[in-house]
């Protein structure tokens, strides 16, 4: 638009040619955005609405047969105490990541960047559970969970603690805590990685300015590194609060969400009640209530943390 | 006293790299161990090496149909990567290098699809691919892996196609290169470092993915190596060093590459996170 009002009343020809030129490049931006729009769009967001659509049906997913129930299902969902019991084990593994991954990510991030020997060493191994699936470490951490071949039971029986074996994964009071130490244990190495590259860019200068002023190496983290690393901590943050939302795969393969789904998650209770007791109606509605929960966490998490950052 | 104080301090952070060492690193020495001990072995001694090599494990898990499993998760990461980064670099191109309104609109699109958690989609996307018809086939795992690979790629190629020198396409348009022409000719060949950081995100996230697989898959001829893995779980349960040889054999690969390109793998594994 801007370019026909530049365009001088005499200079006819080339305003119509720019105008073909634009109409062509408007038909060229789009082919070039097509696959793109098509792909993320019919499986993404029309996806995203379909579950908000089946979210108010009734219907098994088998039959043909759908009816139309409006909130019916979000009045099960409130009343639903099961739902209420996973949304607070999301939010352990919430409080777990942020607290725990990120404290331990740090700690790994600050080993492999001190002068220790054979630091490039530490960091190969340190990073090698982002390399296994999660069905491989799920597997292999019920193992050596097994309460009678396992190898942390069989440990602590060789150190003499024989009144601490147990069947981890089987009780109701260790299972959950069982399959927080492995998601930390799988995901620690990402922190650790993150915050590394975020020391990387702190400058030597600003070490060195501090070392002249007398400043010893636990002031200097204090008050250099700390502060400086604010902006990764708050990225890693995000991270492990949306990705402990929609945690499902690890939980699945150790537990199946039991015993007695004590250790169900949002996303393992959708998958039983949608596809093992064929509810897809209400298992969209959890869906969609998994949606809502992220949606404003992501939004109070940038809120709270952009004001303290301001300050 | 300072000089004691220090040495404590160093003394410290050796006690605790080897203590992280041993808990992040000893399970794959464990891992190595039991793949070639028979149970009876395993069950007199549970830590330490192989007191001789036993391969009924390899053999027992390659009786399986793991080379199947194995091929199918090549095939289908292998063909939902290179058609993302084709697809998302398109898109890309027209939103970093070419003037429209709806740039920023569109882009923050595909950037809401890295905030939203994709088992939003899981129930739709069964009931969607019943409909076309691909429920139980490899393919049918094709088109939502590229979907759910578009929103990191376009994400990573846009900032990466920004950085490049307009003047670099505004001459070749001067020599009569259509769009489709540069961004083939100039712009992939140029982006090589951000196409291996997100081939190799895309593509473990594809060799890795267990969710939809386990719930659009159903038969062992289409099964992926996740799936594969957890079916002769499923069989051989009280057999360990059977199961942990199935989890090394399907691991191996990843470990592998890892150590030959590690730079590029972890560079690749945490840009998933560095979207701000």
């Amino acid at each position: 638009m801007k370019n026909n009002d530049m365009a001088f009343p005499l200079d006819v020809n080339s305003s119509l040619m720019r105008k073909r030129r634009m109409r062509r490049n408007r038909i060229v931006i789009f082919l070039f955005l097509l696959p793109a729009l098509l792909v993320y769009g019919f499986y993404n967001v029309y996806g995203i609405i379909r579950t908000f659509i089946y979210s108010t049906m009734k219907w098994s997913g088998i039959s043909p047969q759908m009816d139309f129930i409006g909130l019916g299902n979000y009045e099960k969902l409130v009343k639903d105490v099961h739902v209420w019991h996973a949304l607070g084990n999301n939010l352990i593994l919430v409080a777990v990541s942020i607290v725990f991954q990120l404290s331990f990510g740090l700690m790994l991030a600050v080993i492999i960047n001190s002068n220790i020997h054979g630091r490039k060493f530490l960091r190969t191994i340190y990073f090698m559970p982002m390399l296994l699936s999660t069905v491989a470490t799920g597997i292999l951490w019920v193992l050596m969970f097994d309460p009678y071949y396992g190898l942390v039971n069989q440990l602590l029986g060789v150190v003499g603690l024989e009144s601490l074996q147990q069947a981890w994964l089987g009780q109701p009071n260790t299972a959950m805590g069982t399959v927080l130490f492995v998601v930390c244990w799988q995901f620690i190495p990402q922190y650790m990685i993150l915050i590394s590259a975020g020391m990387a860019n702190i400058s030597e200068d600003v070490y060195e300015a501090a070392t002249i002023d007398g400043a010893n190496k636990f002031q200097q983290f204090r008050s250099i590194t700390l502060p400086l690393l604010a902006p990764t901590l708050r990225i890693s943050a995000v991270l492990a609060l949306v990705g402990s939302l929609k945690y499902f795969d690890l939980v699945y393969v150790m537990t199946g969400g039991g015993p007695d789904g004590v250790t169900d998650v949002l996303a393992t209770y959708m998958y039983k009640k949608g596809f093992v007791e064929s509810d897809l109606g209400y298992g969209s509605t959890i869906a969609t209530f998994m949606f809502m929960v992220s949606l404003i966490m992501v939004v109070i998490f940038q809120v709270v943390t952009r004001k303290k950052e301001e300050n | 006293m300072e000089m004691i104080k220090k040495g404590l301090v160093r003394g410290l952070l050796y006690f605790s790299a080897a203590i992280f060492l041993l808990i992040f690193g000893y399970p794959f020495i464990f891992v190595l161990f039991t793949s070639f001990k028979d149970q009876s072995a395993y069950i007199s001694s549970f830590w330490g090496p192989p007191q001789q090599l036993f391969f009924g494990n390899f053999q027992a898990v390659f009786k399986m149909d793991f080379l199947i499993y194995f091929a199918n998760s090549l095939f289908v990461a292998t063909v939902s990567v290179v058609m993302s980064i084709f697809i998302g670099s398109l898109a890309s191109y027209a939103i970093a290098t070419m003037k429209f309104k709806l740039s920023g609109a569109v882009f923050l699109l595909f950037l809401l699809g890295m905030m939203i958690p994709v088992h939003t989609t899981l129930i739709p996307i069964y009931t969607l691919t019943r409909q076309i018809h691909m429920l139980d086939s490899i393919f049918g795992l094709i088109g939502p892996y590229i979907s759910f690979s578009i929103p990191i790629s376009v994400y990573i190629m846009t900032s990466f196609f920004k950085e490049v020198p307009k003047s670099i396409l505004e001459s070749a348009e001067i020599d009569g290169a259509s769009p489709f022409r540069s961004f083939i000719s100039i712009m992939m060949p140029l982006s090589k470092s951000a196409i291996s950081t997100i081939g190799i995100f895309n593509f473990l996230y594809c060799w890795n993915e267990f969710i939809f697989s386990l719930t659009l898959i159903n038969s062992t001829s289409q099964k992926t190596l996740p799936l594969g893995i957890r079916e002769f779980y499923g069989m051989e349960t009280v057999n360990i060093p059977g199961v942990i040889t199935a989890i090394l054999i399907g691991s191996l690969p990843v470990i592998i590459f890892y150590f030959f390109a590690q730079e590029q793998v972890i560079r690749g594994l945490s840009s998933g996170a560095v979207k701000e």
